[in-house]
């Protein structure tokens, strides 16, 4: 489903993704891990279509289409979705209208009908019990005064509202305390289908205790310098970055 | 609160840019361009009114002779020629109309392209509606109803002619003749408006709603409107304005009164949005307000809710004196200016009895290369003990070549008053624009939906029927603001 060939990104003309190749099939789960700095974070933002990213050379195939061909609303509606590492506050905009008009958006765009209120509550109640996330919370403006790990439980009953194909969690388990983080990760494991597709990115192996990826890539200086299985994880965990190399 | 995208693409492509953008044909009847005594003198004929009418139309002409265009605004604006304007302008009555069905279907259908159907409206809504095209009221509905209770909601010329005592005792004593050169020019020439009283004890059962429309080319306009809540009395007022797309500018110089005796209350809720002007600055309507409401009696009440987004240039500042004691003042304000709009609005809460109290929430959204403006004073008299004021004035810049400025006074003449004043300046942020955008959301959506949230402590305040339509409104100025 995506399909990124020879990837170079440079971000105020420092090269950050120097040659990046990654191809994730239907219903699989990747990681990338990777220490600060490895751009990992970029990739996100190149993915998802965040302004201020130079693509200097590279393909990336999202299903059918060239990604860089779409804005990133049409990304979104044809099925990508970000778990920000940072998500946005947005005062004076309730949960509730913001959840309620972005998956009617992305419904539109996916040609299915849109939801009434009624509809559209029954359910948030049911995928907001399940990530264990207060009603109260969904109320209030869009993660304004929401605490770190709020924000991130919010980001995921986002993703499960807004049913992607390939879903990037930007290092949704930073900051998050070992109940939360558990939470999350349920969310992802519900959510994981023959369909769905999940692209982790993260800094600890912690996270993939919980969350059993197919693959596992080492991101280092914008490349990718190893792949293999879950256990290539615990043996980063081991050795570290400096003893990949 | 999202916009619905076909509803606006459908806008787009009848009318390019301007949603209300088209005229209705109807027979207009109007005086020669210019202003002179005899025009005066042909107005008050024309609508029949009482000596005493003239004679203080005439006064306010005289006065105005001598008087000199305010300069003190932040708005720009080429010399008004003020004699290159038609000053009356009616449709053509065929017959003293009776109900609907006598009314000029050319009219109608305007309304009908409002989306506003009367016979919708009549039964959906339980509004009724008086309504003011160009200067002369075709058809009032309800009125039988609000009868039954003594309400009386008409056209000012009919209040002039069936209600003289009461026309006549509250007429220019919230705004006398003198107060301001537009002002002064309204009272001269001022066409028709709306009056309404609610007496003593009678909550009005429905929201009283004027729809404003200018039709006439090159027809100042100058509505005066007149509402006295006599004591335990209640009234919500609501004001909607819509214009067609012109290339020379229109002006419209209206005047708005309200009076509150003890006990009684009155919100008066506007959405203005008349023609705006093209991209390039090119037309639209000057407006230049005077909006004022006396809270005369003991634990009165004078609420402003108004949702700004139409007009080249506005100038409005609808404020409140708090004579009795413990009265309530409220202005929440939503003003954007988009492209070369200019706006210059606030109020004034002039506080003179005791333990009286004050309210100002002004959200100001600056696009294009749009100037917005928050001007307010904040007055506590030497008798307004324990009096106190919350104000707070928010800025929302889109772009890089919009301005926003705050200019607030502060007079305070008793020490045991309160007065405090909150400020902010933020720009919609990038970040926030991706988020919205990564969850689906199309740039124009995404920025109404922000203007929304920034919005909201004042959309809150308007009734259901106006939330739903201001919020659109929002959403369709700003159209082309970014990207």
């Amino acid at each position: 489903m995506l399909k990124i060939e020879d990837l170079h990104v440079n971000v105020e003309n420092k090269k950050i993704l120097q040659g990046l190749d990654l191809e994730i099939a239907p219903g699989e789960i990747h990681a990338i891990m990777g220490p600060n700095g490895s751009g990992k974070s970029t990739l996100a933002n190149v993915l998802s279509g965040k302004d201020g990213y130079e693509v200097i050379k590279g393909k990336i195939t999202f299903f059918k289409n060239n990604l860089f061909d779409l804005e990133p609303e049409n990304r979104a509606g044809e099925g990508l979705f970000l778990a920000f590492q940072y998500p946005v506050e947005i005062p004076g905009v309730s949960g509730m209208n913001f959840l309620r008009t972005t998956m009617n958006a992305v419904r539109k765009h996916r040609k299915q009908k849109e939801l009434d209120g009624v509809n559209f509550l029954k359910i948030l109640r049911e995928k907001a019990k399940f990530i264990k996330m207060d009603e109260k919370l969904i109320k209030r403006s869009v993660n304004t005064g929401f605490s770190g790990g709020e924000k991130k439980r919010s980001e995921i009953l986002q993703m499960s509202l807004l049913e992607p194909k390939l879903a990037i969690l930007d290092e949704t388990d930073s900051g998050l305390d070992i109940d939360a983080l558990k939470t999350v990760a349920n969310g992802v494991n519900n959510l994981k289908n023959k369909d769905r597709s999940f692209l982790i990115i993260t800094h600890y192996q912690r996270l993939l205790n919980y969350i059993i990826p197919d693959k596992v890539h080492i991101l280092l200086k914008g490349k990718i310098i190893k792949s293999g299985d879950k256990n290539l994880a615990i043996e980063l965990e081991k050795k570290g970055y400096e003893g990949m190399k | 609160m999202s916009i619905d995208v076909e509803t606006k693409k459908t806008v787009k492509s009848i009318t390019k840019k301007y949603k209300y953008g088209f005229t209705t044909d109807v027979n207009s009847d109007r005086a020669p361009k210019g202003l002179n005594e005899d025009i005066v003198r042909l107005i008050s004929k024309k609508k029949k009114e009482p000596k005493w009418l003239l004679d203080w139309r005439l006064r306010a002409f005289e006065a105005w002779k001598k008087m000199k265009e305010p300069n003190w605004s932040m708005v720009k604006f080429p010399k008004i020629n003020y004699q290159d304007s038609y000053y009356y302008s009616a449709p053509k009555p065929k017959k003293k109309l009776k109900n609907l069905n006598e009314v000029d279907p050319a009219i109608l259908s305007t309304y009908e392209k409002l989306g506003i159907p009367l016979e919708e409206q009549k039964r959906l809504a339980g509004v009724a509606v008086d309504y003011v095209f160009d200067s002369t009221s075709v058809a009032t509905t309800f009125k039988d109803q609000l009868a039954k209770l003594g309400i009386i909601f008409c056209s000012f010329s009919e209040a002039a002619q069936s209600h003289p005592e009461l026309v006549k005792k509250y007429l220019g004593t919230v705004i006398p003749y003198t107060d301001n050169y537009f002002a002064t020019l309204n009272s001269a020439v001022f066409s028709d408006g709306s009056f309404v009283y609610i007496p003593p004890g009678v909550k009005c059962p429905m929201e009283l709603s004027t729809y404003f429309r200018i039709n006439a080319e090159n027809t100042g306009q100058f509505e005066r409107t007149l509402i006295i809540a006599d004591k335990d009395s209640y009234v919500s007022y609501l004001e909607g304005c819509t214009a067609p797309m012109r290339d020379e500018n229109q002006l419209h110089a209206a005047c708005v009164e309200l009076i509150t005796l003890d006990n009684a209350e009155i919100k008066y809720s506007t959405v203005q949005n008349w023609y705006p002007g093209d991209e390039k600055g090119k037309g639209g309507v000057y407006n230049f307000v005077t909006k004022r409401g006396a809270c005369r009696g003991n634990n009165s009440k004078i609420s402003w809710t108004q949702v700004e987004t139409g007009s080249a240039i506005t100038w409005k500042y609808p404020s409140c004196i708090l004579q009795g004691d413990n009265s309530v003042g409220e202005f929440y304000s939503v003003a954007i200016t988009n492209n070369f709009q200019q706006a210059d609005t606030g109020t004034k809460m002039i506080h003179l009895g005791k333990n009286t109290k004050s309210t100002i929430i002004s959200k100001g959204i600056s696009a294009g290369k749009g100037q917005n403006t928050y001007r307010g004073l904040v007055r506590m008299g030497p008798k307004a003990t324990d009096g106190r004021n919350f104000t707070q004035c928010d800025s929302l810049l889109i772009g890089d070549k919009c301005g926003a400025h705050t200019v607030p006074y502060i007079e305070v003449k008793n020490q045991s008053a309160k007065v405090e004043h909150e400020a902010t300046t933020s720009k919609i942020s990038d970040d926030q624009m991706f988020y919205c955008r990564q969850r689906g959301l199309d740039q124009e959506n995404a920025v109404s939906l922000i203007v929304n949230g920034f919005c909201k402590q004042v959309l809150k305040e308007l009734p259901m029927e106006f939330a739903v339509e201001a919020q659109k409104l929002l959403g369709i100025s700003l159209e082309g603001s970014v990207g």
